[in-house]
C-alpha cells in the first residue's frame, strides 16, 4: 500500500474499505458512505485531541566546562515530545523521544543517533527561547527521556508553539503545516501525532451521520509517537498516554450497548482510552486516566465492537493492534486487497471500517454495500448526503431556527450539559427556505440559496424580532 | 447560563469592552483566556483578574496574523480546558483620522478584513468545532451599528462588520442542530481608546461605559438569546442596576 503524499484537499474525499469481521466479506466505498452503514443507536467515538507542534529544533549545551567534547553537528538534536508524563500530577514535565542531526527528509529509521544523554544535560530549544533539563532517561532506550522546562504554563505554551512545529513524514512531498494535523473537532492539544483516522470526519459527514441518528461522542487522548528510530523502543509503543472520558460519552455507549447498538471507535487511540477505563474500573467510568494497555489479538474487547482506522502495513504495530477486531488472515486479505486496488496508507491516506454488520436492521439501512460480492470492486461515485438526509436536517433546523438559546440552567460547573432548546414564540421561517439554504444542498440547481431578494432591511430592522423573516 | 466553571476566550482583551467583558464574566465565576497583541496592558489585566480571585490566563497573539489561530485555540483548550464561550471582540478600525474610500488603501482594507471578518472566522472554525461535537457553546461576535448604517469615513470597519454579522448568521443556521449558538451584538457607543481614535471630539460624558455595556452582555449569556439574533445594547443601564 502506497503512502499518501499530501494531506487530502478535501478532507472526507477517502476511499473507505468494509471488512466484515465474521464473514470476511471486503467491499469497496467510499468515507461518505459512512451514514448508510450505521444505523440510528449506533454510537461513533472520535478522539478529539488536538495535534501539537511536537518536533522542536535543539542544542545540547554542556553544562560543565569540559564535559563534553561534543561537536556542533553532534549536539544538535531534535526532539519529538512524546507527551505530558502522565506520572506527573502537575503537567509540567514532558516526555520526549531525542533524534540526532537531520530533517524530515530522512526516514526515522535512518535518522542519525543523538548524542549520549544522561540526566541533568540541558537542551536550548529554539535558539536557547525554551530551555529544558533532562530529569530521568528510560530504561527503555536512551532515546527516551523525560525533562522540565524553564517555564510553565502559559509562557510554556506560548513557547512551545512558537518553537514547534509537527512531527514531520519522509514519505509526505511537502513539509506539514500545523493546520494540516488537525482534525475538524480539535479541542486540547493532548496529541504528538494526528489522531490520523478521524482527519477525514468533516463537518458535511459529521452532520449526515447525526442527521441519521448516529450517536457522535467524544473523547481525548494523548496520541503519541508512531515511531522513534530505535526499534526496542518501536516495539514497546504505544507508551502509556493520558485520556479524559466525559461522561456524556459513557453513558451513550452504555446506551447502545443495552440497546444492541454497535460502538464504533474512530482510530485506535479511542480504543486504547476506552478499553483501558473499563479494565481498570470493570465498568466504563467517566474520568481522566493513564492507558497502559496494549491492544492485540489476545484482547478481549469489552466496551467497542468495531473500528475507523486506515490502511495499516502487516509491518506497522498498529496492524497487530487490528488482531483485536478481526483474525490476522483476513487483515492480511483486506490489506493485499488495498494494494491491489490502489489504496493509499499512512496518516493521510484511505480509510478502513471494521465492523459486523448490525444483527437486524431494518432493510434500508444496509443497502450498501454488503450486499455486493466478497472483494468485488465498484467504482461508485462518491455519495453527497441523500435526499432522506437533507430533509431530516431541514426538519431539525427549522426547530432550530425556532428556538432560544438557553443552556445549563442547571448551575452545573463540571462536564457539559448539552443545552437545551426552547421553543421561543418568533416566527419560524419557511422550510423551503431553509432548505435552499442548507451548505450540502444539492449542487446542481443553478443557485443555491435562491434568488436573493432586494433588501427592504432598513438598519433599524435588525433586532432581535425583526431579524428572521 | 450560569457563567460559572465555564471556559472562555475573549480577543482583544486587554482593554476597552474586552477588558470590562473580562471582568464582568470573571465576577460571575468563569474561567478567562484574555487574548490581545502582546502588551503589558494584557499581563496587567490577568493580574488584576487573577488577584481578585478569577482563573485567567493572558495569550499574546494578533488575529489578523492565521499563522496564530490554530496555536491560539489550542493553547486556551491547554490552559482552560475544552471551550464553552467564545468572544470574537478585537477589531481595528483601519488607519486613523478615518478616511473616504477613495483615500483608503486596498492593502489597508485587506487589513481590516483580516482582524475583524476572516480572524474571527478562522477562531470559530478552530473552537466551533469542538463544541458541536460536544453539543454546547456560545459564539458571541461583536458588532457596531456602522455594520448597518452608513457613515461616511467608516467604509472598511462598516463592511467587515456587516461581513462579520452576516458570518454570525450563517453559523448560526449551520450549527444549530449541534447545539452551538451564536450572537452579534451591537455594542453601541462606548467610552475607549477605539472611539477616541475614530471620534476624537465626542464628549465621553455622553458615551457609555464598558463595564455597563458587559453587564449586558453577561445577562444575554446568562438569560439566553435566540442563535443568529443581532442584539443592540440598550444606552441604559441594566434594570437591577438602577434598582440596586
Amino acid at each position: 500500500v502506497s503512502p499518501a503524499r499530501a494531506p487530502r484537499a478535501e478532507r472526507d474525499r477517502a476511499r473507505l474499505l468494509i471488512l466484515d469481521p465474521r464473514s470476511g466479506d471486503l467491499h469497496d466505498g467510499e468515507l461518505l458512505d459512512l451514514p448508510g452503514l450505521l444505523g440510528p443507536g449506533d454510537v461513533l467515538v472520535v478522539n478529539d485531541a488536538a495535534t501539537l507542534p511536537a518536533s522542536l529544533g535543539a542544542e545540547l549545551v554542556a553544562t560543565s566546562p569540559g564535559q563534553r567534547a561534543a561537536s556542533q553537528d553532534e549536539a544538535t538534536i531534535e526532539l519529538r515530545l512524546a507527551g505530558i508524563d502522565p506520572e506527573d500530577e502537575e503537567g509540567e514535565r514532558w516526555r520526549a523521544v531525542v533524534f540526532g542531526r537531520g530533517d524530515w527528509r530522512t526516514r526515522t529509521e535512518e535518522r542519525a543517533a543523538p548524542p549520549p544523554i544522561t540526566v541533568g544535560d540541558v537542551l536550548a530549544i529554539a535558539a536557547a527561547a525554551l530551555r529544558a533539563t533532562i530529569v530521568a532517561v528510560s530504561a527503555e532506550s536512551p532515546r527516551l527521556v523525560t525533562l522540565a522546562f524553564d517555564r510553565r504554563g502559559a509562557e510554556l505554551w506560548s513557547a512551545l508553539y512558537r518553537a514547534g512545529r509537527p512531527v514531520q513524514y519522509s514519505h509526505l512531498e511537502e513539509a506539514l503545516e500545523l493546520w494540516s494535523v488537525q482534525t475538524s473537532y480539535a479541542s486540547r492539544p493532548w496529541a504528538v501525532e494526528a489522531p490520523s483516522a478521524g482527519l477525514g470526519l468533516s463537518w458535511r459527514l459529521l452532520g449526515a451521520l447525526r442527521a441519521r441518528g448516529v450517536v457522535v461522542a467524544t473523547l481525548t487522548h494523548g496520541a503519541g509517537l508512531s515511531a522513534t528510530g530505535d526499534p526496542e523502543l518501536d516495539a514497546a509503543l504505544p507508551l502509556p498516554e493520558r485520556y479524559d472520558i466525559p461522561a456524556a460519552t459513557v453513558a451513550a455507549i452504555d446506551h447502545a450497548r443495552a440497546n444492541g447498538r454497535r460502538v464504533i471507535a474512530v482510530g485506535t487511540t479511542v480504543v486504547r482510552a476506552l478499553e483501558a477505563s473499563a479494565r481498570a474500573h470493570g465498568v466504563l467510568r467517566a474520568g481522566t486516566g493513564v492507558a497502559e494497555l496494549k491492544l492485540s489479538a489476545r484482547h478481549r474487547l469489552v466496551a467497542v465492537d468495531g473500528l475507523l482506522t486506515g490502511i495499516h502495513d502487516p509491518s506497522e504495530s498498529h496492524f497487530a493492534l487490528l488482531g483485536a477486531f478481526a483474525p490476522r488472515a483476513l487483515l492480511l486479505a483486506a490489506w493485499h486487497h488495498a494494494a491491489r486496488a490502489g489504496y493509499l496508507g499512512h496518516e493521510f491516506g484511505d480509510v478502513m471500517l471494521v465492523a459486523a454488520p448490525p444483527a437486524e436492521q431494518p432493510a434500508d439501512h444496509h443497502h450498501h454495500p454488503h450486499q455486493g460480492t466478497a472483494l468485488q470492486s465498484r467504482n461508485k461515485p462518491p455519495l453527497g448526503p441523500s435526499s432522506r438526509s437533507v430533509a431530516s436536517h431541514t426538519a431539525v433546523s427549522a426547530v432550530c431556527s425556532n428556538a432560544s438559546l438557553a443552556w445549563l440552567r442547571d448551575g452545573s460547573t463540571e462536564g457539559h450539559t448539552a443545552l437545551t432548546l426552547i421553543p421561543s414564540p418568533a416566527s419560524s421561517r419557511p422550510s423551503a427556505r431553509v432548505s435552499a439554504r442548507m451548505p450540502d444542498a444539492p449542487r446542481s440547481t443553478e443557485s443555491p440559496r435562491g434568488s436573493p431578494s432586494p433588501s427592504s432591511d432598513s438598519p433599524r430592522a435588525f433586532d432581535t424580532r425583526t431579524m428572521r423573516p | 447560563m450560569k457563567l460559572t466553571g465555564r471556559n472562555v476566550v475573549i480577543t482583544g482583551a486587554s482593554r476597552g469592552l474586552g477588558r470590562a467583558l473580562a471582568f464582568e464574566l470573571g465576577r460571575r465565576g468563569a474561567r478567562l483566556v484574555l487574548v490581545a497583541r502582546p502588551s503589558a496592558e494584557l499581563d496587567r489585566t490577568v493580574a488584576e483578574l487573577c488577584a481578585a480571585g478569577v482563573e485567567a490566563w493572558a495569550l499574546g497573539a494578533d488575529i489578523g496574523d492565521k499563522h496564530a489561530i490554530v496555536p491560539l485555540a489550542a493553547q486556551a483548550a491547554a490552559l482552560a480546558g475544552p471551550v464553552d464561550i467564545l468572544v470574537n471582540n478585537a477589531s481595528t478600525l483601519g488607519p486613523t483620522p478615518l478616511r473616504p474610500l477613495l483615500d483608503t488603501e486596498c492593502e489597508d482594507l485587506e487589513r481590516v478584513l483580516d482582524v475583524n471578518v476572516v480572524g474571527p472566522f478562522r477562531l470559530t472554525k478552530a473552537l466551533a468545532g469542538a463544541m458541536a461535537l460536544r453539543g454546547e457553546g456560545v459564539v458571541v461576535n461583536i458588532s457596531s451599528d456602522a455594520a448597518v448604517a452608513a457613515y461616511a469615513g467608516w467604509g472598511s470597519y462598516g463592511a467587515s462588520k456587516a461581513a462579520l454579522d452576516h458570518l454570525t448568521r450563517i453559523w448560526a443556521e449551520e450549527l444549530c442542530e449541534h447545539g452551538v449558538g451564536f450572537l452579534s451584538i451591537d455594542p453601541g457607543e462606548m467610552d475607549t481608546a477605539m472611539h477616541a481614535a475614530a471620534l476624537p471630539e465626542a464628549d465621553p460624558q455622553s458615551l457609555a461605559p464598558p463595564a455597563q455595556v458587559a453587564r449586558h452582555i453577561a445577562a444575554w449569556l446568562e438569560d439566553g438569546a435566540p442563535s443568529g439574533s443581532r442584539l443592540i445594547t440598550p444606552s441604559a443601564p441594566l434594570a437591577q442596576e438602577v434598582t440596586s
